[in-house]
């Protein structure tokens, strides 16, 4: 397993990049943030494509890039794979040789992939004897995942993959992403400024604003912080939490995720019993009742106590919660959004016990990761 | 139906055309690449000389040649002590003649589709291991090919028609560079040779056409190998 370990800089037109972070060693890393920050300008650098102006990139014990040392290791040398936003398919080749462009580094390096279980896994054996021009855009990007991944790379960069994608193909990819890190255990650089991605794939988040990495930490934590909220953005904001799927109730269809505030109940989720799910609360599906409701259609009831409060609009608030049953080890935030009114007439202050009511409809399909 | 006379000019403009293109077009890609993708001084002046042919009479050409190729020339002199080859007055001179003025189609014609070839493929080669060379062999040069064509038959069909730096660099000898131009010059020159003279612009004419249709052909097979269609 190889850790990818980034410190540089560069003036890029208007923006002054300073990126310094490591990547989770097995999983998945995210650069987040919005368009236009500067994330492709670092993956650029770390893939080779690009010079930063200084500073350091190591990839395990290889020295990729040193400007005190006058190190500049050419992309080729580099052992990255590289997914682009565009497909970046080579026109005059069939899929199969596409596939097999960069085999030969493949071949002396350490982490060899099964030609036909990497084909299998991305499910395009069908494709093999056609020419890129003949595939759709889903095709085509799995394709590119695929080639990238049987060049030998130690680390696999991934540059909003399915930005040029409709909502349908983007459903129809996610899923293997998920499955190449399950499967391959080669760590990924995955680049978004999609909420739902990051949550859905990403092990570690680094915050990208400006060109600067401003946070960086596990995805449940840099998620729910107050003070990222305008850069993860106001309308997603929401808490993560980390759940294990319990039962599955056959009479109402509704799956039980058990967590260290309780149990979330929620419509059924595909995930075997047993395992570990990453669950997005979006602020705004959670209110609160000073008392334990009555005669109320919502199934998910959680007391706690508030931490913090913060407007953010002229008729609205934030309210942080923490949900963690008693005696529980951690605290467990999650993040409610108010009115202000709401807020000033139920009293509401730090350190108030107050009950959060989640709606289990809210949590849907694109609310999870693995 | 055609006379031995004719055939054998006919055999010896192919001929010199045909070495002219193929020992120009690996410079030719050369320098196209150059111009292309590197950013150096005197880039311009590059791109000016060999431009100069197009521009300037061909006569100009062939004395400059002459000049720099000649026994008593920078060039031709050294060539002729060091090897004992003489490039005035014979074939091989046709065919640095002729090379010389076709060049800057060939150049133009490649160099357009370099510009026009996306880096951003030959970036992700490079991400997959291979290097600058291989990028090169394997994606921009198949990705080049209509270019190539394209600018070979433009150079081949110039370099059949060459005369003016042909005749000025290495005269009008039957049999040695009398291409098919020059030979009906000749013609034209001697009274009562009117049907001499159309028979050599009629073999002009079909030799035209046969070319035109083999690069037809051949840039359509290219075309569908490069859409991935069955060819």
């Amino acid at each position: 397993m190889t850790r990818l370990s980034v410190d540089i800089q560069k003036h890029v037109g208007e923006l002054q990049i300073a990126a310094e972070f490591e990547s989770d060693v097995g999983g998945i890393t995210a650069l987040h943030g919005r368009s236009g920050t500067g994330k492709t300008s670092i993956v650029n650098m770390i893939a080779g494509l690009d010079t930063p102006d200084s500073g350091r990139i190591t990839l395990g014990d290889l020295v990729l890039f040193d400007s005190n040392k006058g190190i500049d290791l050419p992309p080729h040398l580099r052992r990255i794979g590289y997914v682009f936003q565009e497909d970046r398919l080579f026109p005059h080749l069939t899929v199969r040789r596409n596939l097999l462009y960069g085999a030969s580094r493949a071949s002396h390096s350490d982490t060899v992939l099964n030609f036909d279980a990497v084909v299998d896994m991305l499910g395009i054996a069908s494709l093999l004897d056609r020419q890129p021009h003949h595939l759709s855009g889903g095709e085509k990007q799995r394709v590119a995942i695929g080639r990238a991944l049987l060049s030998g790379p130690e680390i696999l960069l991934m540059d909003e993959p399915l930005v040029n994608l409709d909502m349908e193909r983007r459903g129809e990819i996610l899923p293997f992403i998920e499955k190449l890190r399950d499967a391959t255990g080669i760590p990924v650089l995955y680049v978004s400024h999609a909420t739902e991605e990051i949550i859905r794939l990403a092990d570690i988040v680094v915050m990208i604003s400006d060109g600067k990495s401003v946070a960086v930490g596990p995805v449940e934590d840099v998620m729910s912080r107050l003070d990222l909220r305008p850069l993860t953005g106001r309308y997603e904001a929401g808490a993560v939490l980390n759940v294990r799927v319990g039962e599955y109730s056959l009479d109402d269809g509704l799956s039980s995720l058990n967590f260290a505030g309780g149990a979330l109940l929620v419509p059924q989720v595909d995930t075997p019993i047993g395992h570990d799910l990453r669950v997005r609360v979006r602020a705004r599906d959670v209110s609160i009742a000073l008392t334990p409701p009555h005669g109320i259609s919502i199934l998910n009831v959680f007391p706690g106590k508030i931490l913090d409060m913060a407007e953010t609009g002229t008729a609205q608030m934030d309210v942080l919660i923490d949900i963690a049953l008693p005696g529980g080890i951690e605290p467990c935030p999650l993040w409610a959004r108010i009115t202000r009114r709401s807020a000033t007439e139920l009293k509401l202050e730090t350190g108030l016990v107050v009950h959060a009511l989640i709606k289990a409809v809210a949590i849907d399909r694109h609310s999870l990761g693995q | 139906m055609i006379s031995d006379i004719e055939i054998e000019v006919l055999r010896l403009s192919l001929k010199i055309a045909g070495w002219a293109v193929l020992c120009s077009l690996p410079f030719a890609v050369g320098i196209s690449f150059l111009l292309s993708r590197r950013r150096f001084p005197g880039r311009f002046l590059l791109d000016g000389i060999v431009h100069l042919p197009l521009v300037i009479p061909p006569v100009a050409v062939g004395y400059i040649l002459l000049l720099v190729l000649g026994r008593q020339g920078v060039v031709g002199g050294w060539l002729y002590d060091v090897f004992g080859v003489t490039l005035v007055f014979s074939w091989q001179g046709a065919a640095v003649a002729a090379a010389v003025m076709a060049f800057p189609l060939m150049v133009r014609a490649i160099r357009l589709s370099l510009d026009s070839v996306d880096q951003k493929i030959e970036a992700a080669a490079q991400t997959l291991g291979a290097s600058p060379l291989r990028v090169f062999l394997t994606i921009t040069l198949p990705l080049i090919a209509p270019g190539i064509l394209t600018g070979t038959v433009l150079a081949f069909a110039r370099a059949l028609g060459e005369f003016g730096a042909t005749i000025t660099f290495v005269s009008n000898i039957a049999g040695e560079t009398r291409t098919l131009p020059i030979a009906l010059y000749t013609l034209l020159q001697a009274p009562g040779s009117e049907d001499a003279a159309l028979r050599i612009v009629g073999i002009s004419i079909a030799l035209a056409l046969l070319a035109l249709l083999a690069s037809e052909l051949l840039a359509r097979r290219v075309a569908r190998r490069l859409s991935g269609e069955p060819s």
